[in-house]
């Protein structure tokens, strides 16, 4: 079963007859179980990986800006960092917020179609939340690897068109 | 001018190469013809070959191969088929199965000496013998079966002339795996009537259905196997040229006195690269295994519901469908495939005569493209 969200997770447009063959389960289980992790929240949603450097010169729109922010925050009685994460993670500038080790304890990922846009969130909105001391931004200057797909150029293929 | 050598003037070219041409010509080709894998070697492997070229590993390695090398490939074949090889002299480094195949059989034979081959076979395997001094004499396999060797037909082709039997297995280009039973029983025909066993396990990692056999792991096989290993197809290899022989030491000394005069030593840099291959885990391996496997149940489903009876191809890349439906006979079958839709796959006959009447597709081929291969095959078909 966990073989079918692997799938799907590396593409999923595939069809449930597809996989359906690929794993050897009866399509109609195919179906009922992926409907299941959808109801469940088990699967989120379905989306494209973009690289939005290529697509913004493709499309010559504007560029987006990313930016890490490393959050410090004065953990609470009885919640922790519990509640600060989830006011971060409420703002829809926010695309990621994870708890970490080292010298800061939140990492997030902000993005916005500014520089200034995104140093205004930070500014406004993250440094005013309560119990948060410091922050610490990092500007994406440019995107080699995002979960596990690296926009380099693909490699061509060098086969020979019949070989023994 | 003097005539030349008779046994390889003799020789036809390979019935592949034909189809190469064809091919090379055309655009818009979906090849099915590859007999390789359509990853690019795993980066780690890459690195390590990278990093060997610029620190200066540019020199011969010893004949036998890098012991650090063979080290590994002893131990790796201890742990996963429980048999064991000394990596001193027992093992030594060759330029891929090919050269394996051609030292052993070099080593084995004496001029007349016959080596039994099943059909449909890779094609190497008849034109070695020959060039050895032997002379290949074929056992028919069948479809029908799976393409399992019929241990009897095997006994019924021994002579006093047999020196050995040539296995492949899983098998280019049938897919097909031999049962353990049927191994088993190769293994006391060998006892009984003192042949050798030669047996090109290139394909060994890539089975789908329960795990391989090794020839040489079999009880009273072992003083009597020559085995033939490489990286080309687990770790998509191919043009690093890197294999192994693995032997009786009586045997793998005689390779190794071949190879030191007419190899010298497999290439150091891409020695190197298999020893990342081997070191660094099996992860990548086990990751292009299981996308073989989800391609393979898609193609091979896709040929049946096109009318094309297919055997299920138990290891390897490759399907070999009987095309006897569309009343052509494969080379013909092949070539107007081609030239209407523009799919390249190679006609059995080249294999043997038992593979007339099958065609090779790889599946080691997108499967956005094996998708359209099917449709355009299925059109095919339908304009017959």
């Amino acid at each position: 079963m966990r073989q079918i969200l692997e799938l799907l997770e590396r593409d999923a447009q595939l069809s449930h007859d597809t996989i359906a063959t690929m794993t050897g389960l009866p399509v109609a289980e195919v179906a009922a179980q992926v409907q299941a992790w959808e109801a469940a929240g088990v699967i989120r949603r379905y989306k494209a990986v973009i690289d939005w450097e290529a697509a913004d010169e493709a499309a010559q729109g504007p560029e987006d800006i990313t930016a890490f922010i490393d959050v410090s925050v004065a953990p609470a009685r009885t919640v922790g960092f519990d509640d600060v994460a989830e006011r971060i993670s409420r703002f829809v500038e926010v695309r990621s917020v994870y708890l970490v080790s080292g010298g800061h304890d939140l990492r997030c990922t902000v993005t916005g179609h500014s520089i200034r846009s995104v140093s205004d969130f930070v500014s406004q909105k993250l440094s005013t939340i309560d119990r948060v001391q410091a922050t610490a931004t990092h500007f994406v200057l440019k995107t080699y690897k995002r979960d596990g797909d690296a926009f380099l150029a693909s490699e061509p293929d060098h086969r020979l068109p019949v070989t023994p | 001018m003097r005539p030349l050598n008779a046994v390889v003037a003799a020789c036809p070219p390979s019935g592949i190469r034909r189809f190469f041409d064809i091919a090379a010509e055309m655009d818009g080709v979906i090849s099915l013809g590859v007999g390789e894998p359509d990853f690019v070697t795993p980066w780690r492997i890459r690195e390590a070959g990278i990093y060997a070229l610029e620190h200066g590993y540019t020199t011969y390695t010893s004949n036998a191969g890098l012991p650090r090398l063979r080290q590994l490939i002893c131990a790796d074949l201890a742990v996963r088929y429980d048999v064991q090889y000394s990596a001193d002299s027992e093992c030594l480094i060759t330029t891929g199965v090919s050269e394996g195949l051609d030292l052993a059989l070099r080593v084995l034979l004496n001029p007349g000496d016959e080596v039994i081959v099943a059909e449909p076979c890779y094609v190497a395997y008849e034109p070695c013998v020959a060039f050895a001094g032997g002379v290949p004499i074929r056992v028919p396999t069948r479809w029908e079966d799976g393409f399992a060797i019929d241990p009897t037909l095997v006994e019924a082709a021994i002579t006093p002339r047999t020196t050995a039997i040539l296995i492949g297995s899983p098998a280019n280009p049938t897919g097909a795996v031999q049962p353990r039973a049927v191994l088993e029983a190769l293994v006391t025909l060998a006892e009984r009537h003192d042949l050798y066993l030669i047996s090109d396990e290139i394909y060994d990692r890539l089975t789908y259905d329960g795990t391989h056999t090794c020839l040489g792991a079999l009880p009273g096989a072992h003083e009597r196997t020559v085995l033939l290993g490489g990286f080309s197809k687990a770790y998509a290899m191919t043009g690093w040229r890197v294999g192994w022989i693995c032997a009786p030491r009586a045997v793998a000394e005689l390779c190794v006195r071949v190879h030191q005069y007419t190899m010298l030593c497999a290439p150091h840099i891409s020695q190197l690269a298999a020893v990342e291959a081997l070191s660094g885990g099996d992860a990548d391996v086990a990751e292009m295994v299981a996308d073989y496997d989800r391609r393979r149940r898609v193609f091979v489903k896709g040929l049946r519901e096109l009318g094309l009876d297919c055997p299920e191809p138990g290891g390897a890349f490759y399907a070999f469908p009987s095309i006897r439906r569309s009343g052509l006979d494969s080379e013909t079958f092949a070539e107007r495939l081609l030239y209407t839709e523009r799919v390249a796959v190679v006609p059995g006959s080249v294999f043997g005569p038992s593979g007339e009447g099958h065609v090779r597709c790889s599946y080691a081929t997108a499967l956005p493209l094996l998708e359209e291969a099917l449709e355009r095959i299925g059109r095919f078909l339908g304009s017959l």
